[in-house]
């Protein structure tokens, strides 16, 4: 049961109080015996305070839909859209929580009940026109959803944008990889999901093919071909499963908003190669022995083995190097990578915008480290790396076609997405 | 922000809101009440709006209804005389044709904190129990719920739980999830709502349709039922068995609490379950909020408590990822130390090495600290590991290493040439005083610059803070003294000046003072009481993790339990930071006066009365442990029961002793370690049989008894108590 709810920046401010149990100075005398639980996603704080002893995953999966669903209806995460729309998410919670109590959280239910419009933030963006052809003529570029295209509130039935039927379905996979020094890949997990995000005020049945060749579970590989393999999947309990054994295909009613229709998961194995491998080398270079003005020299060559025509933006390579370091000097091979020095975390950072498969970057570093002694040079290391690749998935996970029943009136637009993050990518010296 | 100049705003607001060119356009009018709302968020007092907002709930925009009913809501118990205008409103609305609107003014109405509310609320209430709407239902059954808490001391109402009873039944599952909550509420001084086997059963039936939120918080209402027989038991579990893999983690971890629970007579039911739950436990600890990952893991270290092994394959999930918050990490840490065995133990080694030089210092010597644990088992390689560490010469590091160094020599006497050699090795930079100091007392004989080491500390002893260090040093000194003679002699006798003649702390003194009557009796009278035993490895018994039954742990599960993880912590902290000054003063004041109270007649005869009190975790034990002193020992006359060792337990924990740990079986030396509590004393004792030290006595159970703070009585009485239980098993297992 669950007293009250909060809703902070990260200053901590209060963007949204509401207490649940409805008893006047309720804080004063019963601080004692408060829990607070709190998840933090989009840059806020959404805390749950009880005095009882609830389940701990109740109540982080509750704040968390509660985040996921002001998003659906407010388009975006971020302290001044919650400023915005406070109305409109006084309102869901009214709906959604009674006297502490958990009632509903289906967008289903709830958009029978929400009557304030989202008030979008959108800044204006000179992004948004390049997308306008000349006298409102249909371009290339239309073709392509704009990546903003998703972040806009699910309900606003009179703007010009809602009139858009569009269904998302994004396939998004997180890697994490522990490469061993000489190499070999010692941990690879992937945490994977296919979301999708409806803009259709109603939808009836959804056909979702995936690979047919996709086989779960460690006995079931079929032939020889390179099947697609993960270990288990679940489902969305809306999702209907009778055609998923023989076709691959799941069946589901999409409801308005964003929600997840599968999580699968693959580990200790990956199908293709690990998307980077690092050569290292790192070595004490002495620049005068008298003053023991000693540096540290990183040559590090970073090969990405992506299919040629993907890349992988937003790379950054964070190395952490010896206690100490007061300066450093860089040879970067390209002038949009950027590398700097961070004393405070004891690491450099180089960052890379964008990685085409299968190319090759290379880069030297000089630390200057004085009083450097050979153990130092232990403190090279592990190198962490974070990226992006879209269009990619590792699993190989595809979607075939996405259906949409017959009866369905309108036109509407389908987009499939795939995305695949690094949740942690680390790799050994 | 508006907090200054308030009154300036609320007049405008005011002014605003009254203005009948405001009040005929409905999208300013709207506006201004909405400004209203978001003043009152900030915090502002905006209370002297309340006329004027009552005025605007008359309105056919149900969004701003919901905004009035909301600064209603607020205010109301500050306004109890304005509130009373809105309740015709309010109470119109109850009767609109809307259900919308009935639900809306139904469940506000309720939501008002003010005296007397209850006779206004209690008719809406029963009328919105037999509405056609579903939605009006729930809200009405929840309205049940609000107006007994309105008044919580006055009868409950017969017809009303009878009614909400009844409606257990009602096709909406969020109206059959809210009588349970309601009745919950209203009946929580019986015992809350009773489920029967009619209720169970219907519940059980309409699991499919629940949403996931009234799923899990059902089955926690089940976790009250007690099946008849054990068909009935293995047709719930059997309906239940699909939620175990439910894609909500609170669903399958909620099953899984219900199935412990349930087949707590059935080991076997209980480990199948915890294997299916092991797929989603381990989704969570890989989820993508931080949050859930934290509470994952804290929920599989419960689980690894009586099934080690069962994530002992997927033991890679545990490494950290560097981005993850220090509080993930610690948790994971914790994790790999239970997880190694010997095919992963160089891979587990390995990931914990990187760990070692990580930014944060404490999680630096976290890290270390878990490969010193590793260490009692495979001690060769982590040797490697942390002398390979020394060699970065940073403090934080250097430090943790030598405190476990110290650890395991103790623990691991074989590994004790090893450490000499890496000590002597480091030792040029002295970091960790206390556990280095120890290391060179100790085994000064195996360490050739040990002296000289010591020298330097006791040449720096004007700038030494630290107590403790000092008299570390003091007792080092002596055992060095002892073996290397030649070497100390002088600057013991300089340390030994300066700390009766110069320091000014009192314990410091104290014990320089013993040491130098001690070294009047002769160098033989001091070994005899300065040297100890140099290590024991039989403690190893305690920090060896034994599997515990599931049911010890069972009833946190699914809980705030499990995340606060320390829970034991802060308790055994309190203990010692009450006891500590009462215990110490005791001891200076009272030292005879106590034994001349204790050898009165009419007190032994006095009953004493054990408590079990709070657990106390292996680590606390074995701390205050090796940081008490042995209060007496007694040799028991008999041997040790030859009764199952479970029988043991159970008969111990009768006569309230808790059992800690022991030995299994019929090794020799048997060992067991129990504790108890007794008029604020904490008693822990050993029990042992087959002493090597002392053959003779081979077939006697000898118990050795310590405690804190001091009560000679106490002791006494426990000593009878525990030899009583051990007679008696022992009478009934011949």
């Amino acid at each position: 049961m669950i007293s009250q709810i909060f809703i902070l920046s990260s200053k901590g401010d209060h963007l949204i109080y509401k207490d649940c149990i409805l008893t006047a100075g309720f804080l004063c005398d019963l601080m004692s015996g408060l829990h607070f639980i709190h998840a933090r996603q989009g840059g806020l704080y959404w805390v749950a305070s009880t005095k009882t002893n609830p389940s701990p995953f109740t109540i982080i999966e509750f704040l968390n839909r509660l985040a996921a669903l002001t998003k659906d209806y407010c388009g975006s995460l971020s302290e001044k859209s919650v400023r915005m729309n406070f109305a409109l998410i006084y309102e869901l919670l009214d709906e959604m929580v009674d006297f502490g109590y958990i009632q509903t959280t289906s967008t289903d239910i709830l958009k029978n009940f929400i009557q304030t419009e989202a008030v979008s933030s959108k800044p204006f963006s000179l992004f948004d026109l390049s997308n306008v052809g000349l006298f409102g003529a249909e371009t290339q570029q239309s073709k392509v959803a704009p990546s903003v295209a998703a972040s806009r509130p699910i309900m606003s039935s009179r703007g010009e944008q809602g009139g858009k039927n569009e269904i998302f379905v994004d396939v998004i996979e997180r890697l994490s990889v522990v490469i061993g020094s000489k190499g070999v890949l010692m941990k690879a997990d992937i945490h994977g999901e296919i979301k999708i995000k409806c803009f259709l005020p109603s939808c009836s049945e959804m056909r979702i093919g995936l690979n047919e060749e996709l086989s779960i579970g460690k006995s079931q590989l079929k032939g020889y071909s390179s099947a697609v393999r993960v270990d288990e999947c679940r489902f969305h309990q809306a999702v209907k499963l009778d055609e998923f054994d023989t076709f691959r295909i799941l069946k589901v009613c999409p409801s308005q908003g964003e929600q997840t229709v599968m999580q699968y998961q693959l580990c200790d194995e990956l199908p293709c190669a690990p998307p980077f491998q690092l050569f290292p080398s790192v070595e004490k270079d002495y620049v005068n022995r008298s003053v023991n003005l000693s540096m540290v020299l990183i040559f590090l060559k970073l090969r990405c083995d992506l299919p040629p025509k993907s890349t992988a933006l937003n790379v950054s390579i964070t190395v952490p190097v010896p206690k100490g370091s007061t300066s450093m000097s860089q040879e970067l091979s390209s002038p949009d990578q950027t590398a700097e020095l961070q004393p405070k975390n004891k690491a450099l950072l180089w960052e890379i915008p964008r990685f085409p498969g299968g190319a090759q970057l290379s880069a030297l570093f000089k630390v200057d480290v004085p009083g450097l002694s050979s153990a130092s040079l232990l403190e090279v290391g592990p190198v962490s790396m974070s990226f992006e690749l879209p269009k990619q998935t590792c699993t190989g996970l595809q979607i075939r076609f996405l259906r949409l029943s017959p009866t369905q009136t309108g036109l509407s637009q389908r987009w499939v997405r795939y995305v695949t993050h690094s949740d942690s990518y680390t790799i050994r010296i | 922000m508006p907090y200054f100049g308030s009154e300036e705003m609320v007049k405008e607001l005011k002014r605003a809101l009254s203005n009948p060119n405001v009040q005929a356009d409905r999208l300013r009018y709207k506006n201004y009440i909405t400004k209203v709302i978001r003043y009152m968020t900030q915090g502002l007092d905006v209370s002297a709006l309340f006329m004027d907002m009552v005025k605007a709930s008359a309105t056919v925009d149900i969004a701003q209804k919901k905004l009035v009913y909301l600064y209603m809501c607020t205010y109301a118990s500050d306004k109890p005389d304005l509130a009373l205008l809105a309740i015709n409103t309010l109470r119109k609305d109850c009767a609109d044709p809307n259900p919308m609107v009935r639900g809306l003014a139904l469940r506000n109405m309720c939501n008002f904190r003010m005296p007397g509310m209850t006779e206004y609320i209690e008719q809406p209430i029963v009328a919105g129990l037999r509405d056609k709407a579903s939605y009006v239902r729930r809200v009405a059954v929840l309205g049940c719920a609000k107006m007994h808490s309105l008044q919580p001391n006055t009868d409950i109402d017969g017809t009303i739980v009878n009614e909400l009873y009844a409606l257990l039944r009602d096709p909406d599952p969020v109206v059959v999830v809210n009588c349970l909550r309601a009745l919950e509420e209203i009946l929580k001084d019986e015992g809350g709502v009773v489920i029967n086997k009619p209720i169970a059963h219907h519940l059980l039936n309409r699991m499919k349709d629940l949403d996931s939120w009234a799923q899990s918080e059902v089955l926690t209402f089940l976790l009250r039922y007690r099946p008849r027989s054990d068909d009935e038991l293995f047709d719930i579990l059997s309906l239940l068995d699909s939620f175990l893999q439910s894609a909500h983690a609170h669903v399958a971890v909620a099953t899984l609490r219900l199935f412990l629970q349930l087949a707590s007579a059935h080991p076997a039911v209980q480990a199948d379950a915890l294997l299916c739950t092991s797929a989603p436990l381990l989704a969570t600890c890989g989820a993508a909020s931080r949050e859930l990952r934290f509470a994952g893991l804290c929920h599989v270290q419960q689980v690894m408590r009586s099934q080690p092994g069962l994530f002992g394959t997927h033991y890679k999930r545990f490494f950290c990822g560097y981005s993850e918050p220090t509080y993930i990490k610690f948790r994971k840490m914790e994790i790999l130390v239970e997880l190694v065995n010997d095919e992963n133990v160089a891979l587990v080694l390995e990931e914990l090495r990187s760990y070692c030089t990580d930014v944060s210092p404490e999680l630096a010597q976290a890290a270390i600290a878990a490969i010193g644990r590793i260490a009692q088992t495979y001690s060769e390689k982590c040797l490697d590991i942390l002398t390979g560490l020394l060699a970065l010469k940073q403090d934080h590091i250097t430090s943790a290493v030598i405190q476990m160094f110290r650890d395991l020599v103790w623990f691991c006497p074989q590994s004790t040439a090893a450490v000499c050699q890496t000590v002597e090795a480091c030792v040029d930079s002295p970091q960790d005083s206390e556990a280095l100091l120890w290391l060179l007392g100790e085994h000064g004989d195996q360490i050739s610059s040990a002296p000289y080491v010591m020298e330097g500390y006791i040449d720096g002893l004007k700038t030494e803070l630290s107590s403790a260090v000092k008299m570390e040093l003091l007792t080092a000194s002596v055992k060095m003294f002892l073996c290397r003679p030649a070497e100390t002699q002088d600057m013991l006798g300089r340390l030994l000046h300066y700390c009766i003649e110069e320091e000014s702390d009192v314990c410091v003194r104290d014990r320089a003072l013993l040491c130098y009557r001690l070294l009047q009796r002769g160098v033989e009278e001091t070994r005899k009481v300065v040297t100890g035993p140099k290590s024991d490895p039989s403690m190893s018994v305690l920090t060896g993790r034994q599997e515990e039954p599931i049911s010890q742990w069972a009833s946190t599960f699914n809980t705030l339990g499990p995340l606060s993880g320390c829970d034991l912590c802060p308790q055994t902290a309190v203990i010692s930071a009450a006891d500590q000054p009462s215990s110490s003063a005791e001891k200076e004041l009272l030292p005879e006066s106590t034994d001349v109270t204790l050898s009165s007649p009419d007190d032994t005869e006095e009953e004493i009365s054990l408590s079990l009190g709070p657990p106390l975790s292996h680590e606390t034990f074995e701390k205050m442990w090796l940081d008490l002193e042995i209060l007496q020992r007694q040799t028991m006359g008999f041997p040790r029961p030859r009764t199952a060792l479970d029988t043991l337990q159970a008969a111990l924990q009768l006569v309230k002793i808790q059992t800690l740990a022991f030995t299994p079986g019929a090794t020799v030396p048997w060992k067991a370690y129990i504790y108890t509590r007794s008029t604020g004393t904490l008693i822990l004792a050993e029990l042992l049989q087959g002493d090597q030290h002392a053959p003779g006595i081979d077939e006697s159970l000898v118990v050795s008894v310590k405690q804190q703070p001091v009560n000679q009585h106490a002791i006494r009485g426990f000593v009878s108590i525990l030899k009583g239980v051990l007679q008696t098993l022992n009478v009934d297992s011949s």
